[in-house]
């Protein structure tokens, strides 16, 4: 039982993580109507700066504190996110008005290509290491109700935390306000929108900020666990089943289908690995996706396409 | 059709008093690659009227609209609007000029319910930005609050209190027309552009869109700008008439010199449509 819900507790933890980049791609969709490819180059783009400039600003400024240059990096990252969505709405979007979905996402692969260059000729092409002070040793708790307490990474708990609270934060923008309203608005139709006074440039480079911080967040949370690295813009693909799960257009859905494809993975890995030969964490995810798709494919909080004939 | 409205309400129509050009179209020329879509349009339209649009299809209406509110840009021609010339514009700042629109396929937002379809109509009154949105929590509530009884009030005025929380998507195509109207009207526009809201309806929602249309022009003196293929609604309701055809214009005056006019007969009354 113990070991059951240690499993249980690292799969929730690494689900969260996997909504934090879902939460990317469910942002941009939902106020853009685009599936955005570029998420996981975004990911990596963020998180190399991040990790660059961390190491960077104490050099030039000629200080020597951590929490300083973290703030600082974060910052300027966020601020460089900010001004990559501009350009991104300027040289690319505000060109494709109006257009057909699959146009577009075409477009954010072009983007996401370009991304993983400039990252790397701007911040280089090692492994970094980006330290935020998370803490890295496991914990025990329990340990009165089960033989030999359970087993907790502090690390994930504390990014699982900081993806929940993201998620509440995002969701409530998006219902709540009149400028979600306006995100919705725009995803639904773009020319209506436009006859209400909605000036799409705007609400496009808003929405792209939000997703490049979205982006930041997880690259910054990823990165201190992995080492920043090309390979972390592959993490963005783990996500793709995340949304196909929960549903590209809702903010929980990204989050319970984070938390039910990390859960699966370690679950059947532990009790159904076996009976494949083990392995199945790498490919349970997509297959789960699949039968998803079969049966449900707006997903499970995707809203429903009411359309009358 | 129009027969049978009650007479008080075309009487109503009748004594409008219109006041000075508040929209002038100057030589308009419009063309998409090679296909000439508009040429050489000229009319204006005056405070408080009810200027209609007609002609048969392909004829260049909603080409004419779409330059109005900037969604298309004219190659040549002056546009004026209250006396200022306008140069390039896009949609959203002829929203800010106050002229609203609906679309000839209607075009909301099908995931949202009734009540937040129109309330996007408010977008531009609203005054709290992002950041506002994002940390400050109380007033932006409150402009919420405001805006929503403005919203109640267009809810009441035409009639579709009932259906308020219902998913604009599930809606019936006549309501659907109302509901986009209503978002037109929550901006509270001086120019109201609509792009045949009677197209598709039955007899009765006609004549209930009839009556909402003479309405707002009546009570909020909004200048109301009317594509429409339907002919005696167009005849009743319009102070005057524009008649396009093949892109020119082929006609323009009151109800009664369009209806007598030669050019008009052949090229729209004749043909069937």
């Amino acid at each position: 039982m113990g070991f059951f819900l240690e499993t249980l507790f690292g799969g929730l933890m690494a689900g969260m993580l996997y909504s934090l980049i879902a939460l990317g791609f469910v942002l941009i969709y939902k106020a853009s109507g685009v599936f955005n490819f570029a998420q996981g180059a975004m990911v990596l783009f963020a998180a190399l700066a991040m990790a660059r400039f961390a190491e960077w600003i104490p050099k030039w400024l000629g200080f020597d504190n951590l929490i300083v240059a973290n703030l600082l990096a974060f910052v300027v990252a966020m601020a460089l996110m900010v001004v990559l969505a501009w350009v991104i709405e300027r040289l690319c979007l505000s060109r494709l008005v109006n257009q057909e979905g699959i146009t577009l996402l075409m477009a954010t692969l072009g983007i996401s290509y370009f991304l993983d260059g400039l990252g790397q000729t701007l911040f280089g092409n090692d492994i970094y290491s980006i330290n935020v002070g998370m803490p890295k040793e496991p914990a025990m708790i329990l340990e009165g109700m089960f033989e030999g307490g359970l087993l907790i990474s502090k690390e994930d708990l504390v990014a699982a935390l900081i993806a929940a609270a993201l998620v509440l934060a995002l969701a409530l923008f998006f219902q709540k306000t009149s400028t979600g309203r306006a995100l919705r608005a725009v995803a639904d139709d773009h020319q209506a929108a436009q006859s209400i006074g909605i000036p799409l440039n705007r609400i496009w480079v808003i929405v792209w900020s939000v997703a490049g911080f979205a982006a930041l967040v997880a690259g910054i949370i990823w990165g201190s666990k992995l080492g920043v690295q090309f390979s972390l813009s592959l993490v963005a693909l783990k996500a793709l089943p995340v949304v196909i799960l929960g549903g590209l257009t809702s903010v929980p859905g990204a989050i319970l289908g984070g938390l039910i494809i990390g859960v699966g993975e370690k679950l059947s890995e532990i009790y159904l690995g076996s009976f494949f030969g083990g392995g199945i964490e790498i490919w349970f995810a997509y297959v789960l996706a699949l039968g998803f798709l079969l049966v449900r494919p707006q997903g499970l909080f995707g809203e429903k396409i009411i359309d009358r004939v | 059709m129009m027969n049978d409205m009650p007479q008080a309400v075309q009487e109503q129509s009748a004594a409008r008093r219109t006041g000075d050009v508040v929209l002038d179209l100057q030589n308009i020329s419009l063309s998409f690659g090679g296909v000439k879509a508009l040429t050489d349009i000229s009319f204006d339209v005056r405070e408080h009227e009810i200027r209609s649009i007609i002609g048969p299809n392909g004829a260049g209406k909603s080409s004419m609209l779409n330059v109005i509110n900037g969604v298309y840009h004219p190659q040549q021609g002056r546009i004026l609007f209250r006396g200022e010339e306008r140069r390039r514009m896009e949609p959203h700042m002829a929203a800010a000029q106050g002229i609203a629109r609906t679309f000839q396929n209607i075009a909301l937002f099908k995931g949202m319910s009734v009540l937040d379809n129109i309330m996007t109509g408010r977008n531009l009154k609203m005054k709290c930005g992002l950041l506002a949105n994002a940390l400050y929590w109380g007033r932006a509530r409150k402009e919420e609050i405001e805006h929503r009884v403005k919203v109640e009030e267009v809810i009441d005025f035409l009639e579709i209190q009932d259906i308020r929380k219902t998913p604009v998507g599930a809606l019936p195509y006549g309501l659907q027309k109302r509901v986009e109207l209503g978002r037109a009207l929550a901006a509270e526009p001086s120019l109201l552009l609509l792009d045949e809201p009677m197209a598709g309806m039955n007899v009765e929602e006609k004549q209930d869109m009839c009556r909402f249309i003479l309405d707002v022009n009546d009570q909020f003196g909004t200048t109301i700008v009317l594509i429409e293929h339907d002919m005696g609604v167009v005849m009743d309701i319009s102070d005057r008439v524009v008649v396009l055809d093949y892109g020119k214009k082929i006609g323009d005056g009151v109800p009664e010199e369009v209806r007598a006019n030669e050019d008009v007969i052949r090229a729209y009354l004749g043909t069937s449509h």
